[in-house]
């Protein structure tokens, strides 16, 4: 202790404190605020920039993603379109299918119902036509054993019914 | 809680330093009163160059032990002159206020060898140090007490000495620096030349040390003595570092001078809650109060005590350290031993060199801690 007081110098001190008062008003004026300043600046605008980057990462990232939802819609779009058409496809074919069989069914009965009406009509007619002709004929061969009309047709309706064609 | 192991670690080199040189300098004592006071460097020349003959070599040995304590002596204590090397170096001015204003080059005290007559007054240089001469005459201008110290009366001393002259080129050479770091950033936000690789400490200083300890609200107020501390303490631990012989952070008057700076701004700086703490600790039994009022107030003062002394002694006792193990070079003087003494330094010299940086980081981490203290605001109580 008795060294630290004999070594310490008054005058040292004085110019030391001087000096270093001086020091670090002038540093303030011409170091450490235009320093820390411009740090305080840079940092700001790393950290605008950073948030920049973000904000543009961010909008890209939602507009990849509009992107591939539009996308997305599209294709559901076609898909739904496609499956539509091939519905559509079907149902035509089917309903055509369906329209044609009637179609050809109904001609059919149609045909059938001539077919069977006509078929009638010719055995009507040629049932007349063979009573008629029969008639002729047995009052050709009759004519002699048969002295009316009446009794001749009477015994010949008689005998087709007996017949009975076919 | 690392800082503080390494100050631990520090403080026990530091102490084994001490213990070291004051060992050899009691040992030393003795042949050293019996050698001539004004031992001088010409002197360590000439015992190294020239082998003295067999008979004489325990003589030489204890000269050799005596000239290197004389040498570090002269190294830690401030000097009129700035002495590199023999016959390199220039005078400073002598700045005296002793019936008036007295300026002189520190030649006309030729190193203690001549009474410098100045308007009628004599002065005369002794181990470092002006006193007002007796006589004219140098045999007789000191007066010694019993214990081989001088009475002799000291004049009110100014002068620009070495650690004075240090300091200002410290300064000039800061403000330079400084000044042209921060005008690089009118051209560009991008540090250049030395603001790359001081920028990133400025920083670490407010982001570490100040924001930290202070707190965002209040740190940008101390920001400039915290970096012109920081940049101060450090830049001359290194000057220290060369051979120049420059122990500036190594002297009381200095880390004082700052301590005392540290201590004014944070009883400026002290807020209510700061003055509550010290007289009226809340929190605590009523009878306690004074005691604790008491241990704070001692607290007050021993904090910067603490900074002062630990900057003090760290930087003396790393240089005592380093230029014994130099001296043990020449005390050894043996192509043996003299390369391991010589790989010790180089190795020490690491050491110091973290150690320059250290203490600058503690002092100012420290400053700051006593800052944030008398800033700080408790909102419950």
């Amino acid at each position: 202790m008795d060294k630290l007081i004999n070594d310490f110098s008054v005058g040292l001190f004085f110019w030391q404190t001087l000096v270093f008062v001086t020091l670090i008003l002038v540093l303030r004026r011409f170091a450490w605020k235009p320093i820390l300043n411009a740090v305080n600046e840079r940092e700001e605008s790393i950290e605008g920039a950073l948030k920049a980057a973000e904000k543009a990462r961010e909008e890209m990232a939602s507009l990849q993603a509009s992107n591939e939802a539009i996308m997305k819609e599209a294709r559901e779009e076609r898909e739904r379109i496609l499956k539509e058409a091939r519905d559509m496809k079907n149902s035509i074919v089917a309903e055509a299918k369906e329209r044609a069989v009637a179609e050809a069914d109904k001609t059919i009965t149609a045909a059938k119902a001539t077919i069977e009406s006509e078929k009638a009509a010719a055995i009507a007619e040629l049932k007349n036509q063979a009573a008629t002709l029969s008639i002729e004929v047995a009052e050709k061969v009759l004519g002699q054993e048969l002295s009316t009309k009446n009794k001749q047709a009477e015994m010949i309706s008689k005998m087709i019914d007996e017949v009975k064609i076919n | 809680m690392q800082n503080c192991m390494i100050t631990n670690f520090k403080a026990f080199w530091a102490l084994l330093g001490f213990m070291f040189v004051t060992s050899s300098a009691v040992a030393q004592d003795h042949g050293h009163e019996a050698h001539n006071e004004a031992a001088h460097h010409e002197e360590v020349a000439h015992n190294d160059s020239h082998q003295p003959a067999a008979h004489k070599e325990e003589d030489s040995e204890t000269d050799i032990k005596a000239v290197i304590k004389e040498t570090i002596d002269h190294h830690l204590a401030d000097s009129y002159d700035f002495h590199i090397t023999d016959g390199i170096g220039f005078p400073l001015p002598v700045i005296l206020f002793d019936n008036g204003l007295k300026v002189f080059s520190s030649t006309k005290l030729n190193h203690g060898h001549e009474v410098a007559s100045i308007d009628g007054d004599n002065y005369v240089l002794h181990h470092d140090k002006i006193y007002k001469a007796l006589s004219t005459d140098i045999h007789t201008a000191l007066d010694y007490d019993d214990h081989h110290h001088v009475t002799n009366e000291k004049p009110l001393d100014f002068s620009i000495t070495k650690n004075v002259f240090m300091i200002l080129v410290m300064a000039i050479f800061m403000f330079f620096l400084f000044s042209g770091i921060a005008k690089s950033y009118k051209t560009s936000l991008k540090p250049q030349k030395a603001g790359k690789f001081l920028e990133p400490i400025i920083i670490y200083v407010r982001d570490e040390i100040a924001i930290p300890n202070i707190g965002e609200k209040h740190y940008k107020k101390y920001m400039s003595y915290l970096l012109t501390v920081f940049f101060f303490i450090w830049f001359l631990n290194l000057a220290g570092m060369t051979p120049l012989g420059i122990n500036v952070t190594g002297n009381i008057a200095i880390t004082f001078s700052l301590a005392l700076m540290t201590f004014i701004i944070t009883q400026v700086s002290g807020k209510k809650d700061y003055w509550m703490h010290i007289f009226w600790m809340p929190g605590v039994p009523v009878v306690l109060k004074p005691i604790m009022a008491i241990i704070e107030l001692i607290g007050l003062f021993v904090k910067p005590f603490s900074l002062m002394i630990r900057l003090y002694a760290n930087m003396l006792a790393g240089h005592v350290v380093l230029m014994s193990i130099i001296g043990l070079i020449f005390v050894f003087g043996k192509w043996v031993i003299s390369p391991a003494f010589f790989g010790l330094t180089l190795v020490l010299s690491l050491l110091e060199l973290l150690v320059a940086a250290l203490q600058a980081y503690i002092f100012t981490m420290l400053a700051a801690l006593y800052f944030g203290s008398a800033v700080e605001e408790h909102a419950h109580h």
